[in-house]
């Protein structure tokens, strides 16, 4: 799907040139275009490691623990199929922190023992259970509570407040996660409703 | 907000007697790791994309469907990124930066692409990384449950823009 749609751009951008007589201006945004990349890559560094170290420190001083205690109620009501001391709740909570606070590379092995935990509570069956899939509309909602990444591309560009984005971030990913657990409760009664769990 | 963030990590941190410094560099080489990881991502997609804009192909789409979406009350210029989003992280996040550069960061395009990419994930990565890892080849209703999520998120996002900054 990628590769077909970065060759698609390419060569119907190239094409279109051509008819359009544009080709001059593609010739120069190619070789712009990569050089503004790479920049972009350094100016994401400063702020990527600044906060990565800052959350290391978080986590290894056990707040993110701490602050997922604050979400456990909430989250037990969201699995009602999941024991509340079962290991699968403790990775659940641990990913959400780690999605929470922009930890992308430390959220996608906890999610992953927390779907090995889900599928042994489903017997080990390789069908899909209706934890696994509340589990993941959760995590595709990607609630996150300052867009580092984001921030930093605006810092790059120049932008005269890079962190006046974060509070429509946080208000349209909170709808889309509520979306999210609308949704899959509405399926799940769907196929409760059919009969098929 | 964020500096008070900040002071509050770094005193809980040495309170709980956590070697501060140390876990902030050893935290840090990670952030190293994963800009330079995103270079090649970036270099692919960026000339992509501004080959698609320069030749002008991009506009002769984007005047194409303007009309349509302007009904919808959705800026034409966002739907390459809504409709990418989903399908490839690193594409999506291209584009956020083709759209903050080309219309400026302080712009409602620009501060719309930024909310997007911050708001929302990429489905079928997060699925296909998940379901894979524990083998688990039959999704269920997963990808429909993320996908409309994703467009809840995306409409979410214009609206909230939309009152918080205007369309300017």
């Amino acid at each position: 799907m990628v590769n077909y749609l970065w060759v698609g751009m390419t060569v119907i951008g190239v094409l279109f040139a051509m008819v359009n007589g544009t080709i001059d201006q593609v010739n120069e945004a190619l070789f712009k275009s990569a050089k503004d990349a790479v920049t972009l890559c350094f100016g994401l560094m400063s702020i990527l490691v600044f906060w990565l170290g800052l959350m290391k420190i978080a986590q290894e001083s056990g707040l993110l623990d701490k602050l997922s205690g604050f979400f456990r109620p909430l989250v037990r009501r969201l699995f009602p199929e999941v024991p509340p001391n079962h290991p699968a709740m403790g990775y659940i909570l641990s990913n959400m922190m780690a999605n929470l606070f922009g930890l992308g590379n430390a959220a996608t092995p906890l999610g992953i023992k927390a779907m090995e935990q889900l599928k042994e509570l489903n017997g080990g069956k390789a069908t899909v259970s209706r934890s696994m899939i509340t589990f993941l509309a959760i995590n595709t909602s990607s609630i996150t509570l300052i867009p580092t990444t984001v921030i930093a591309i605006r810092m790059t560009y120049h932008s005269k407040s890079p962190t006046d984005i974060v509070f429509p971030t946080i208000i349209a990913t909170a709808i889309s996660a509520v979306a999210a657990i609308a949704i899959d409760r509405y399926f799940y009664l769907k196929r409760t409703r059919n009969g098929v769990k | 907000m964020i500096p008070i963030l900040i002071c509050f990590i770094l005193i809980y941190g040495t309170a709980k007697k956590i070697p501060t410094y140390e876990a902030f560099v050893e935290g840090g080489k990670e952030g190293i790791t994963m800009s330079f990881s995103i270079i090649p991502f970036l270099v692919g997609m960026l000339v992509a994309i501004s080959v698609f804009r320069a030749s002008g192909a991009l506009d002769f789409i984007v005047q194409f469907l303007k009309p349509l979406l302007q009904m919808l009350h959705i800026p034409a210029e966002i739907l390459p990124l809504a409709i990418i989003r989903p399908i490839s992280g690193t594409a999506a996040l291209g584009m956020t930066s083709d759209l903050i550069s080309f219309h400026g960061p302080d712009s409602f395009i620009g501060r719309l692409a930024a909310t997007i990419q911050g708001s929302t994930d990429t489905t079928f990565y997060v699925l296909t990384v998940y379901f894979g890892a524990v083998g688990i080849k039959k999704m269920g209703d997963a990808v429909k449950v993320g996908l409309l999520a994703d467009l809840v998120g995306i409409i979410a996002a214009i609206i909230v823009v939309t009152l918080v900054f205007g369309t300017k």
